[in-house]
């Protein structure tokens, strides 16, 4: 009969499945549903929650505009939660970085047992932070403390004035300062030698050719040429600290006297502990803008890591 | 006087020997090439003259002095990478000028010799750019501008113009040769290809697994071939090469000619039965096989332009012969000897 | 001579480094170890030296946390909670890499980095409102919840990581298996999908860890016992009144976090590139 079979005509929708206009789109809709369910929608609820009275107790709304802010803000706790939040976070990276510098200068030699090494110093970041939170809290008891134990032991510590590590207020922020800095620095460690590897080796051979000595070649040529991918790294961390709640909560409930309290702690204890929910939405929101500044030079960064 | 001399260096990683007892020397002002196919050991040979490497044996001279136990930095060289090696974080400018910078030269003696090299590179008006932003042949001047601005004794070149493409190479390697020219500072030039070897080279060194094979001008290593290898190497389309006594009788394609335009000298012929030809314009290249010779692969025939092609055709005998003075002999280890007397090729 | 002593000097100061900072990571989890292990007279006894035992290890601490409290539930909740929102990460995240990796143009790219951006979103921002999201839900205390809401840092992670490796899987095999009578999905599955099984793996791993990471969302939302995941339980229920059960919560402690450092240590050098986008291999 005929040569060739003519089909005869069908609906545009026949091909569907073939076009990727619609298959595109059509595959990312999920994602794109749930981050605006399920993260734009409760930060959008979080200001909406703000600006009113809110409680768990009363949860009628009711509209009061700015008066949680001006409430938050005259706070003297809220005050010192933000100093508390900012010296731990500042605090944290610079002994992350120079820590996280120094580790990844020495596992990048090779020697016996560097693997096992390797995966010690990775640890701390590894492990779930409230288990390893605990593990420093046992290690700062107020009676049985390692810590306390051994100082004594060399003769630093008065055995009947043992330190409080998490009692008193300056050892307080210390413990938790170190703890922080305890699990950042790995990080650190493995990006500085992830980024001492990517540097290209003629790069290097002309730095040596050129006269550059080990110093010289570090910190004139290698460091500025990594430097978007420590800004990244840095950026991350500057933000996990900022953001803790568990550390903070596990060791020291905020305490003493909210003398270490941070915003996410702070924000748990009055917008869940104390059923507050709108000034306790009004501390959370004060980390949003903190979290623009850190979006922006991300973004910067993570356009200038092509060099 | 030899501006660089290698003596019976040796390299090993493992049992491998990546660079075995080579012995050259570059004199002042020459343009040394390190020609063989790639892992023979020319970048080996050149990072050891540089100091990035340390020979397992031998020494390394440079203005006559031993300076196996100097770094790089004191040796008088300077370095043109394969990617150039360009510090991607500093403009053109603080390129050229940081060689200069880690010997604490004074700024204003800095400017002088920076403004000398990026001039003599025709490169000034790219001062406060950065790497990335320069095409292939920019970056490669940039190079030799930093490479220049040491005044070193001898220039050290790996394989510079293989990053380019193919129509820059050309040009970037008569400026290059011109380059050299001007400031008549001896270079070592390490290449695979052989093209670029000989138009640049004024001598080639033929390095093969480790060993240097031979040393010469253009002329003597491609009418003079020492052994196979270097026979082999040199020429497109390759020399044909056959069985003959247990070693071999060689002849190049361009020697392989129709008998009747090979008039006056004595000549050897050979009955070449043509199988395919390729006009290339400039040439026509003939690919057969001789009567009744066993040779390594396809013999060759290339023939110019304006060559008469009758009775030249695939599938067809022909006559050809090879000037008596063209024929190479080698024995079977494939060195070159001159022919036994008598013996009929 | 000097030259030798040097040499010695120099390699000592270097390992003796190294022990050091090898120290300061892993002493806890020594110390998580110990103490584990030892009796509680040992354990609580101001004299003896705390580094080593005093009295014969015991694993009496670890047989009350298997027998006598919650432990096995919580690991078990734990499990449940990950493998459903690997499930559910994986569902949304490998179609939405591959779209994103093959959208035209600089729209994938910049989309892409608005997925991933959400990653910075903070738990200790959303949690207030997603505890009312929650409750209204009727998913309060139970662990179904942390289902619904641990995808929200899983997906962006995930969907940036599998975007990158998408995107370096050439184009041509797809175009093949089109021309050869595949839809686009067709294609997809059959052509890609069997080629990325690495990094969905790599995917599979990064969303358990993280789920077993969280504890801002479990604090929040959970208060039932029975239902709280093993990094919830053991910080909150291994107290009766005001004392803390040292032994038992060290040895809980330990176990829940060895699988998580042992796959971190496996997957550590893909979650670094994922970061820096690629930059560093």
């Amino acid at each position: 009969m005929t040569a060739l079979a003519v089909p005869a005509p069908r609906a545009k929708s026949r091909f569907l499945l073939d076009r990727p206009e619609i298959m595109g789109p059509l595959f990312i809709a999920p994602a794109i549903l749930y981050v605006l369910v399920l993260v734009a929608l409760p930060f959008l609820l979080a200001i909406y929650y703000a600006v009113s009275a809110y409680t768990i107790y009363d949860p009628t709304y009711r509209f009061i505009g700015l008066k949680n802010f001006t409430d938050v803000i005259a706070s003297e706790v809220f005050r010192r939660t933000l100093i508390n939040t900012l010296v731990f976070t500042i605090g944290a990276q610079v002994i992350g970085l120079l820590l996280g510098k120094f580790g990844a200068m020495l596992l990048m030699q090779e020697f016996r047992g560097r693997g096992l090494a390797r995966a010690l110093v990775v640890l701390p970041w590894a492990v779930p932070v409230s288990l390893a939170t605990l593990a420093w809290q046992w290690m700062f008891d107020s009676l049985y403390s390692v810590i306390n134990w051994t100082l004594i032991a060399v003769g630093l510590m008065d055995p009947a004035e043992p330190w409080q590590w998490l009692g008193q207020q300056d050892l307080a922020m210390i413990a938790v300062t170190v703890v922080h800095a305890w699990r950042l620095f790995p990080f650190g460690v493995v990006i500085f030698i992830a980024g001492f590897t990517s540097v290209p080796k003629d790069v290097l051979d002309a730095a040596t050719i050129d006269g550059a000595g080990f110093w010289r070649r570090n910190y004139q040529i290698i460091l500025p040429i990594i430097a978007p991918i420590i800004m990244i790294a840095l950026i991350f961390g500057t933000v996990f600290t900022f953001t803790d709640l568990s550390v903070v909560y596990l060791l020291t409930r905020g305490g003493p006297m909210n003398g270490t309290q941070v915003l996410g702690s702070l924000a748990f204890q009055v917008g869940i502990l104390s059923g507050d929910v709108a000034h306790g939405a009004v501390i959370c929101l004060f980390l949003f803008p903190f979290l623009l500044v850190a979006v922006i030079f991300l973004l910067r960064m993570l356009r200038r890591r092509e060099i | 006087m030899a501006a660089v001399s290698t003596n019976d260096i040796t390299k090993r990683f493992g049992d491998v020997p990546a660079v075995d007892g080579i012995s050259l020397t570059a004199r002042d002002g020459e343009f040394m090439v390190l020609l063989g196919p790639s892992g023979c050991g020319k970048t080996t040979l050149l990072r050891i003259i540089a100091g990035l490497e340390k020979p397992t044996s031998g020494e390394v001279l440079i203005d006559g002095e031993v300076v196996n136990d100097q770094p790089p930095r004191v040796r008088g060289i300077a370095m043109v990478f394969q990617s150039y090696g360009l510090y991607p974080h500093l403009t053109v400018w603080n390129n050229i000028a940081f060689p200069l910078r880690t010997q604490g030269m004074r700024r204003d003696e800095i400017k002088r010799k920076v403004a000398w090299a990026a001039g003599l590179l025709s490169i000034d008006h790219l001062a406060e750019r950065r790497p990335r932003q320069l095409s292939g042949g920019e970056r490669q001047r940039v190079a030799l501008a930093r490479a220049l601005v040491r005044d070193p004794s001898v220039f050290l070149l790996d394989e510079p113009l293989s990053n380019l493409d193919a129509k820059l190479r050309a040009s970037a390697r008569s400026e290059l040769k011109q380059f050299q020219k001007t400031v008549r500072t001896a270079t070592i030039y390490v290449t695979h290809d052989q093209v670029e070897a000989m138009g640049m080279g004024d001598r080639i060194a033929v390095i093969d697994r480790g060993r240097l094979r031979q040393v010469g001008t253009p002329a003597e290593i491609y009418e003079q071939p020492a052994d196979e290898f270097v026979a082999s190497f040199l020429g497109t389309p390759p020399m044909n090469l056959i069985e003959r006594d247990g070693g071999s009788l060689g002849f190049r394609p361009e020697n392989f000619l129709p008998r009747e335009l090979l008039n006056g000298a004595p000549v050897v012929e050979f009955p070449f039965r043509i199988e395919r030809l390729e006009y290339l314009g400039s040439e026509r290249i003939l690919y057969g096989a001789l009567d009744g010779r066993a040779a390594k692969r396809e013999v060759t025939a290339k023939l110019p332009a304006h060559a008469a092609l009758d009775g030249i055709s695939p599938g067809a005998w022909h006559k050809f012969a090879v000037r008596e003075k063209e024929l190479r002999y080698f024995d079977r280890d494939g060195r070159s000897v001159r022919n036994p007397q008598g013996t009929p090729p | 001579m000097v030259a030798v002593a040097r040499r010695i000097a120099a390699t000592g100061s270097f390992y003796a480094a190294v022990v050091v900072l090898v120290t300061f990571s892993a002493f806890p989890f020594y110390w998580m170890l110990i103490t584990s292990l030892k009796t509680d007279g040992d354990l609580y006894n101001l004299e003896s030296n705390p580094y080593w035992f005093n009295a014969a290890p015991t694993l009496a601490h670890l047989e009350y946390l298997f027998t006598d409290t919650l432990f096995v539930q919580w690991l078990m909740n734990t499990a449940l909670i990950g493998v459903c929102v690997v499930a559910i990460t994986l569902a949304v995240a490998v179609p939405a890499g591959y779209s994103l990796a093959r959208a035209p143009g600089r729209s994938g790219e910049t989309l892409g980095i608005g997925i991933f951006l959400t990653y910075l979103v903070p738990p200790t921002l959303l949690f207030l409102p997603l505890s009312r999201v929650v409750s209204g839900l009727g998913l309060q205390d139970s662990l179904w919840s942390l289902v619904v809401v641990y995808p929200t840092f899983t997906i962006p992670f995930c969907t940036w990581l599998l975007m990158g490796f998408f995107k370096s899987v050439p184009r041509e095999i797809e175009e093949a298996a089109i021309v050869d009578g595949c839809t686009v999905l067709g294609a997809f599955v059959k052509t890609v999908l069997p080629l990325s099984v690495p990094a969905i793996l790599t995917v599979v791993i990064f969303a358990f860890t993280l789920t077993m990471q969280e504890f801002v969302y479990a604090l929040t939302f959970i208060s039932t016992s029975a239902e709280k995941p093993v990094t919830l339980g053991v910080a909150t229920d291994l107290i009766r009144g005001d004392v803390f059960y040292w032994g038992e919560l060290m040895g809980a402690a330990l176990i829940a976090s060895v699988p998580v450092a042992i796959a971190y240590n496996l997957f550590l050098d893909r979650f670094i590139s994922g970061i820096t986008g690629g930059a560093v291999k």
